[in-house]
């Protein structure tokens, strides 16, 4: 039973840290040189110097920026009720709160990602050595182990 | 959704953005002994339509009446500042001849410290300087102050707006659902036990009506027999009064 619970929770957290990481690194284009992302574009120049100027303003880019926040403020919410939950929930019930929650946080980077790869040539021209960065893996990686963890938290009963 | 290139707006050390509030330049005179002028940095127009340049002053006299306030043009590329404003002596004198004829507006006014015009029907031989200068007898040493005109297709919202707007739609709805749904749980639950508490008071209600009929019976068969001995007996009393002497003064009749 502990077990179980110390499973889950682990399995949430990682989700947690997937979408933390993905919002905030700077990887999500990778062209030689320079990394562009969410919130900055940098480039390397000659050794360890790196050059960051702010992304554009491009609506676009904005709502992906908005979608991977909203995923974040989820599966935080998601944590926080899942142990609220689990003290004050009769027996035999249900975590719906918990995994609708978590069900949304992966909605929502879904969504950001999607929107990401189909619109990222509208504020960054896309040469032939540009290629996807670990982040935008990640946002990817996160989307489908959000899903699974609340959909675990949907099925599952509580018990003493 | 092509943008047009935009200059990249002056970065101000005291944090000068693009609204249309006014904002102090830096000047090297004396705060004190000096009139200053204020205007925007930048103002941004869309084709077609109106701005307004605001133009707000300080002075450390009271506002007299040879209060003068000028508006100069220097269009984009072009060396010559001409000028397109002037009030003076209380009397408002807007360009007539130039190229803002007929689409000058003034709606300052020099008692509120505003010397601002409104230009309509904004076109693309607008972009340029438009310097506001203002003086106010005996305080006539000041700098005047300058806004850059930028007239675009489409004027860009400012940065954050989609963000936030996303961000604060998104968590209001997700909040109004919760709540929603925790109120008609609660409703439902409250009438249910307002039903189950019915339901058991009828049941009492019941067992106690039962009871009741069963005492009633109980209790009236006594009250007959008590009201048939009472008959009797008065039957009697009344048959010996007849028989006995009619004198007798009829006393206390049962």
């Amino acid at each position: 039973m502990l077990l179980l619970l110390l499973g889950i929770i682990v399995l949430h957290v990682t989700v947690l840290v997937l979408l933390f990481v993905s919002t905030v690194v700077s990887q999500w284009l990778v062209n030689g040189g320079q990394t562009a992302d969410l919130w900055q574009n940098c480039t390397s120049g000659t050794g360890a110097i790196f050059q960051c100027l702010t992304s554009s303003t491009n609506e676009w880019l904005q709502s992906v920026q908005a979608m991977m926040i909203l995923s974040v403020i989820f599966s935080v919410l998601s944590l926080f009720l899942f142990f609220c939950q689990l003290f004050t929930l009769t027996k035999g019930g249900r975590f719906y709160l918990t995994g609708i929650f978590q069900i949304l946080a992966g909605l929502c980077v879904m969504s950001g990602a999607a929107i990401f790869t189909v619109r990222h040539t509208d504020w960054h021209e896309a040469s032939e050595n540009t290629s996807y960065g670990f982040a935008y893996i990640l946002a990817w990686l996160a989307f489908p182990l959000a899903l699974a963890s609340g959909i675990i938290y949907v099925i599952l009963r509580k018990r003493e | 959704m092509a943008l047009m290139a935009l200059p990249v707006p002056r970065w101000c050390p005291h944090g000068a953005d693009s609204s249309s509030s006014p904002h102090p330049t830096p000047s090297g005179l004396s705060p004190t002994l000096a009139i200053h002028v204020y205007t925007p940095r930048e103002v941004y127009g869309t084709v077609g339509s109106h701005v307004t340049l605001s133009c707000s002053f300080w002075s450390s006299e009271w506002i007299s009446e040879d209060i003068s306030i000028t508006w100069h043009f220097q269009a984009e590329g072009s060396r010559d500042s001409i000028s397109i404003f002037h009030y003076a002596k209380g009397q408002p004198y807007i360009d007539d001849v130039g190229s803002f004829k007929e689409r000058m507006e003034w709606v300052g006014n020099p008692r509120r410290k505003d010397g601002s015009i409104v230009i309509h029907n904004l076109d693309y031989t607008d972009n340029g300087t438009f310097t506001c200068d203002v003086k106010n007898p005996p305080d006539i040493v000041g700098k005047s102050s300058q806004v850059t005109l930028y007239v675009l297709e489409k004027v860009p919202t400012r940065y954050g707006i989609v963000l936030g707007s996303i961000i604060g739609v998104a968590l209001l709805l997700v909040a109004l659902l919760v709540a929603l749904v925790y109120l008609v749980r609660f409703c439902w639950l409250r009438r249910q036990a307002v039903l189950q508490r019915r339901l058991s008071a009828m049941e009492k209600g019941k067992l106690q009506r039962s009871a009741k009929d069963a005492s009633k019976r109980s209790r009236q068969a006594p009250v007959l027999y008590a009201m048939l001995d009472h008959s009797r007996s008065t039957k009697a009393t009344a048959e010996k009064k007849t028989k006995g002497a009619p004198g007798e003064p009829r006393k206390d009749k049962k």
